[in-house]
């Protein structure tokens, strides 16, 4: 990267312009961009790179915080595949996952369309949607989930009208991971803006060409909108599939703090708390931690494949 | 629907109107229910404690004060003021430090061409991806060697030290979004890095600015996992941590005081979002597109 490009335009002014030519100017860029991010470089170092390489190592010893590691090989991933807990707390994680991640994006796209189209008081709707997605990580949220979700409150005796009467899913295994999931798609509002922000950028000229020749509004969802939006879509998915799989807040406060009953809200990062800070097994939860790093990688790779076929950028824009 | 039989032609003002009214319906009719935990959580916080699991109703037939006035007792010995000054403290060191190292780090990003620019800019990138449970245990090994586990400096750190990769990433993209004239113009007039940083490019950044602040308020206000690992006296304990307490020592029996501090930890959250919630949503939009 050269310093100073060939600019055509006004070389005279551009050239005085950029007094960092030269060897020693580059010299000069150099160090002032590296002390300006100091901070971050320090940060990088000690707060990622040397904690990754150091669980790393972790992931292959047993390790109580008191004595210290003592190597045992691949020996914590075995007893992990072989853990039932283990066990349980993925599949409660991709139960989560797969059923919360689709429903609170379509929750958001439906309401991200209702709020693009040029309404009074759009703004105020906007925002109240997006409040959730603020207050919805505190605990306060997980107590009011728990309020609602128990014995013979709303949601209880809601299902009642229906004719369905399961009872709270606070206290029921069978259920109670749903009203995790329930807290999930009722923070909505973050996808939702940037769905609204990709709708915004749809060129209104096609929505025009597409009725001229008789779309109707299925057809030009499908065929204009769904297209058009597809990165942001994309992006959406990316971000809260890979939220989705470190969800730890809502199931210790909303169930137990056991992530209870019976194992039944056991997400994954809850286990590997309470192998890692609960029984001191830091050697056990790295290596849990480096399974959960594959897992996440291998989502990203395999959305970033799948891209291919399913999201439209367009040649031109940039 | 009309009812005469002879054919209506509707103006296009009135298929507005009729359009209009029905997406105002609906867009009320969703709003009710993702409101309603808001509103509940506001009515419960004055029924009385038996009444608020039990009754049906959104708002207290008869509204009690009994359940803030309880909240003065603290819990255990520990008055909620404290939990709340822990919290402030937290936040307010947290948004301090976001604010300056994400704002010199994305300054660097965008406006200082140096070698190694590229690759250090695709690291930063990397680590938004890079689940933060892997870092977790080595990290809490590293603060319990350093003796500094139970004091604010492990949730405070990373902060300072520009490791919330979003922050630097949005602020990133809002400078390069500044013309390029301004910055060449400042280095006309003799400016170094230092100052071009603090007099044009900082000021002029503002939204991004609050938009970090704010969600790094929020995120820390909201934060539980931290204080859960870090903190161990009570008396340190932050908000969410204190309600934690509420909900394992009074149980049931206290469920009013219970809901009327959940309502009171949310009033900062709840204050900052409506003064900024302008900043925020753009914010979040941006950062979803290029």
């Amino acid at each position: 990267m050269t310093l100073v490009k060939e600019a055509p335009v006004r070389p005279a002014k551009k050239r005085s312009a950029a007094p960092v030519a030269g060897r020693r100017g580059r010299r000069r860029e150099n160090l002032a961009g590296y002390l300006f991010m100091s901070p971050w470089i320090a940060g990088f170092l000690v707060l990622t790179a040397g904690p990754m390489i150091a669980s790393l190592y972790y992931a292959f010893t047993r390790y109580n915080l008191f004595t210290p590691p003592e190597w045992v090989g691949f020996d914590n991933f075995t007893t992990m595949f072989h853990d039932p807990r283990w066990q349980k707390s993925v599949e409660v994680t991709l139960k989560y996952v797969v059923v919360a991640t689709p429903l609170k994006l379509l929750l958001a796209l439906g309401v991200a369309l209702l709020l693009a189209q040029q309404r009074r008081g759009q703004g105020l709707y906007r925002a109240a949607f997006y409040m959730p997605s603020l207050i919805g990580a505190s605990v306060s949220v997980g107590f009011v989930w728990r309020a609602l979700f128990s014995d013979d409150a709303i949601v209880d005796r809601t299902q009642k009208i229906f004719g369905v009467d399961v009872g709270g899913w606070i206290g029921d295994p069978d259920y109670v991971l749903y009203s995790l999931v329930a807290l999930s798609i009722w923070q909505f509002g973050a996808p939702m803006v940037i769905f609204l922000a990709g709708l915004k950028q749809v060129p209104r000229e096609l929505y025009e060409a597409a009725e001229v020749d008789g779309a109707g509004p299925f057809r030009r969802f499908w065929n204009i909108t769904l297209p058009m939006i597809s990165p942001v879509l994309f992006f959406n998915v990316l971000l809260e599939s890979i939220h989705a799989f470190q969800v730890f807040g809502s199931a210790y406060v909303v169930s137990d703090t056991r992530c209870g009953p019976a194992d039944a809200t056991l997400v994954y990062t809850c286990y590997l708390y309470q192998k890692g800070f609960k029984e001191a097994q830091m050697g056990f939860a790295s290596a849990m931690a480096w399974s959960l790093v594959v897992a996440v990688a291998l989502v990203t790779a395999v959305l970033f494949w799948s891209q291919k076929k399913w999201v439209h950028y367009e040649e031109a824009a940039k | 629907m009309t009812t005469v039989s002879t054919p209506v032609v509707r103006t296009p003002n009135e298929r507005r109107r009729t359009g209009s009214i029905a997406w105002h319906v609906g867009s009320l009719a969703v709003l009710a229910v993702v409101l309603y935990p808001v509103i509940w959580v506001l009515g419960a916080s004055f029924k009385p404690s038996k009444d608020i699991i039990a009754s049906i109703d959104l708002l207290p037939s008869k509204p009690v004060w009994a359940n803030f006035s309880g909240l003065a007792d603290g819990i255990s010995g520990i008055s909620i003021g404290t939990f709340f000054t822990n919290s402030l403290m937290y936040a307010g060191l947290a948004v301090a430090g976001v604010v300056i190292s994400s704002s010199l780090t994305a300054y660097a990003f965008a406006k200082i061409r140096f070698a190694g620019r590229n690759l250090l800019f695709t690291l930063m990138i990397g680590t938004l991806l890079l689940p933060y449970h892997v870092l977790l245990i080595p990290q809490y090994v590293l603060f319990r060697k350093l003796e500094l586990v139970d004091t604010l400096v492990p949730l405070v750190a990373g902060k300072f030290l520009a490791t919330e990769a979003f922050f630097v990433f949005l602020m990133v993209q809002f400078m390069r979004g500044l013309p390029r004239e301004l910055d060449e113009a400042a280095k006309l007039d003799g400016c170094g890095h230092l100052r071009t940083y603090w007099s044009i490019v900082l000021p002029l950044c503002r939204p991004a600015l609050i938009t970090s602040a704010i969600f790094t308020f929020i995120n820390a206000w909201n934060d539980f996992m931290g204080p859960l690992i870090y903190l161990n006296s009570p008396d340190k304990y932050t908000v969410s941590l204190g309600l934690m307490m509420f909900r394992d020592q009074e149980g049931i029996s206290n469920y009013g005081s219970m809901i009327a501090m959940s309502l009171v930890a949310l009033v900062p959250v709840i204050a900052f979002f409506m003064a900024f919630q302008r900043y925020l949503i753009d914010g979040m939009a941006t950062s979803g597109l290029k």
